[in-house]
């Protein structure tokens, strides 16, 4: 199925947050996605992030820094997200497995340059209200929006990730043509 | 044109290439653990499409909470184990005959020279050791590798890693896949394959090549890779016998795997480690890298001996040198979990579990739990363990805890005066 991409954004400034960060292995006895609903980024230790806060409660977008979801090979940490309406991650780059993970689930995992991550997250350090952020993937851009101002980015998805996106995910894709 | 081992392994099993760039597959092995499978056998039983493409090239089995801790986990091993049942899937190994994933299904001759394999495990990597191309994937990746038999990568880039020079007595393959990360960072083989060379992973065993290889995604490589040799044909030939008529033969055969000498790489690092020290890591990152000697005195509470990176005979072998006749230190517990039953019993025929016993170790049967807190071993807040595993994440092995990698030797000598310790000093 076909996700919604975009919405308010929550900032993890910080490289190399690891799997075990997003989902710690003590809930991988889980075998439903549903089941790791509570426990999104529980062991991330960040100044000014709370796990169990409105903030990530409310996001939709995570705005992030290098070599995001490093370590274990577990889905559960794109599930983790998906079954909390986060369908979009925005980096400056990721883990392979990781990164692969969230195309196959249908989902965004955007690469943008470090200058680009740098103006997102001023513009939300200024931003009076939670931003907004508006994906549009045939263009290829993302509008940020809080209190009436707006910055827009471009980024570059490759043929095979936006075609995973639009058919919902890897196992729709790979059955319909293998 | 010339060519890497992972360029070869790819031209010989492109299925497909639906985009520039973009490579699908065709898979010799999918390997599967109770863990990351049972979603993935739930889904296709959703889409009613619960089937596999070969049950001869899927292997299974039960490692990372085994026997079963509690009904959670249990659920999980009989998920795996009815699936296996049901579409007759014999390399299936349940408790008694099951061990830690990137140690048995090598010693059960699995991967050979030029196979693709997957697995959803990052650790998966282990298998390159071989001259395959091994992959850890996500549940998705899994379930389509069931399912279809293929797996999508992006076009291979590779690093070459040149090791030269010789390691000094009680200098081995974990210090020197400990320094290449410090010296690569978390993410500097992201996208990558580590392929490995030079007179010093020609000399080394294959229990030291997987160590080496198992190790590649700690810097975020897709895979390490290590050269088929006499080395690798003489460990796999109880299992191919059959198929050569010599070893000779069998080496020919592998060797058209082996990197082309003029083949392009990403990269190419030449690392002399006759000077190497044993290498121990700091912090939560598996670069956090310095020699033992500037980490000696650290205060340890536990000492894990075991997993996917050294839980093989010769690492027990390695630890057993330095504990015989010796206690460890009251301050702290050891745990070792020889990694497949074979080990354990090559173990017990050599009398290295009596070692491990009397220096006041408590043997586990086979299994990954402390390496990620999933069973026993896991630690209390604030406590540290000297771990022969390959993760250091803040919280890997118990909410709070530090894990500082190292080698079984090292993990021996530290298990003896009850802080990191270098093992050269002590004999």
């Amino acid at each position: 199925m076909k996700k919604i991409f975009g919405g308010p954004a929550i900032v993890l400034d910080r490289s190399d947050i690891n799997t075990d960060e997003i989902i710690p292995a003590k809930y991988l006895t889980e075998v439903t996605k549903e089941a790791l609903k509570p426990y999104c980024l529980e062991d991330l230790k960040l100044e000014g992030f709370d796990a169990k806060g409105e903030k990530l409660k409310k996001a939709r977008v995570i705005i992030t820094r290098e070599n995001f979801g490093c370590g274990s090979s577990r889905e559960h940490a794109p599930w983790v997200f998906e079954v909390n309406d986060i369908h979009t991650v925005i980096a400056e780059s990721y883990a392979r497995i990781f990164r692969q993970n969230m195309f196959n689930c249908g989902m965004l995992a955007i690469e943008l340059p470090k200058a680009d991550i740098d103006a997102l997250i001023a513009f939300e350090k200024e931003a009076k209200s939670d931003m907004d952020l508006q994906v549009k993937l045939q263009e290829q851009q993302l509008i940020a929006r809080s209190n009436g101002r707006e910055e827009s980015f471009n980024f570059d998805i490759s043929l095979f990730d936006k075609a995973l996106v639009e058919a919902g995910g890897w196992v729709e894709y790979a059955d319909a043509r293998y | 044109m010339a060519q890497t081992t992972a360029e070869k392994i790819f031209a010989a099993h492109l299925r497909d290439e639906p985009f520039p760039g973009t490579k699908v597959l065709d898979l010799d092995r999918v390997l599967c653990h109770e863990i990351t499978t049972p979603v993935a056998i739930a889904d296709l039983e959703w889409r009613g499409k619960d089937r596999v493409y070969d049950n001869t090239k899927i292997k299974a089995v039960i490692d990372h909470v085994t026997p079963s801790k509690d009904s959670k986990t249990a659920l999980q091993a009989k998920i795996l184990r009815d699936w296996a049942r049901r579409h007759d899937i014999k390399d299936f190994f349940d408790v008694g005959r099951n061990g830690v994933c990137h140690a048995l299904f090598p010693e059960k001759g699995y991967v050979r020279p030029g196979f693709t394999v997957i697995m959803g495990d990052s650790h998966t990597c282990t298998h390159g050791a071989f001259g395959a191309f091994a992959a850890g994937v996500g549940t998705t990746d899994l379930e389509v590798g069931i399912l279809k038999g293929v797996c999508a990568f992006r076009e291979p880039k590779t690093i070459r890693i040149n090791l030269t020079g010789s390691l000094q007595a009680g200098v081995y393959a974990k210090d020197v896949i400990l320094f290449v990360i410090g010296q690569l960072g978390v993410n500097g083989a992201t996208d990558r394959v580590l392929e490995f060379h030079g007179p010093v992973v020609e000399a080394m065993s294959m229990d030291a090549r997987m160590t080496l290889c198992n190790m590649a995604i700690e810097a975020g490589g897709t895979c390490g890779i290590c050269q088929p040799d006499m080395v690798t044909v003489d460990y796999l030939w109880p299992f191919i016998e059959d198929e050569f008529d010599s070893k000779q033969a069998a080496l020919k055969e592998y060797r058209q795997w082996c990197a082309d000498a003029e083949a392009n790489y990403d990269n190419v690092l030449d690392f002399d480690v006759t000077e190497l020290e044993p290498h121990v890591t700091y912090g939560y990152k598996p670069d956090c890298v310095k020699p033992v000697g500037e980490m000696a005195g650290t205060r340890i509470d536990q000492v894990y001996i075991g997993t996917c990176t050294n839980g093989r005979i010769e690492d027990l072998r390695q630890a057993a040198e330095i504990l015989k006749g010796r206690k460890i230190a009251d301050s702290l517990r050891g745990i070792v979990s020889p990694a497949t039953p074979k080990i354990f019993q090559e173990a017990l025929a050599e009398g290295l579990i009596q070692i491990f016993m009397e220096a006041g170790f408590c043997v586990t049967n086979p299994t990954c739990g402390a390496c990620l807190g999933m069973s026993n071993g896991v630690l209390a807040e604030g406590e540290a363990c000297a771990s022969t595993s390959n993760r250091n994440f803040n919280g890997r092995m118990g909410k709070g805890g530090m894990v500082h990698l190292m080698s079984p030797a090292t993990a021996a000598a530290t298990a003896i005066t009850g802080c990191i310790t270098d093992a050269r000093e002590l004999k």
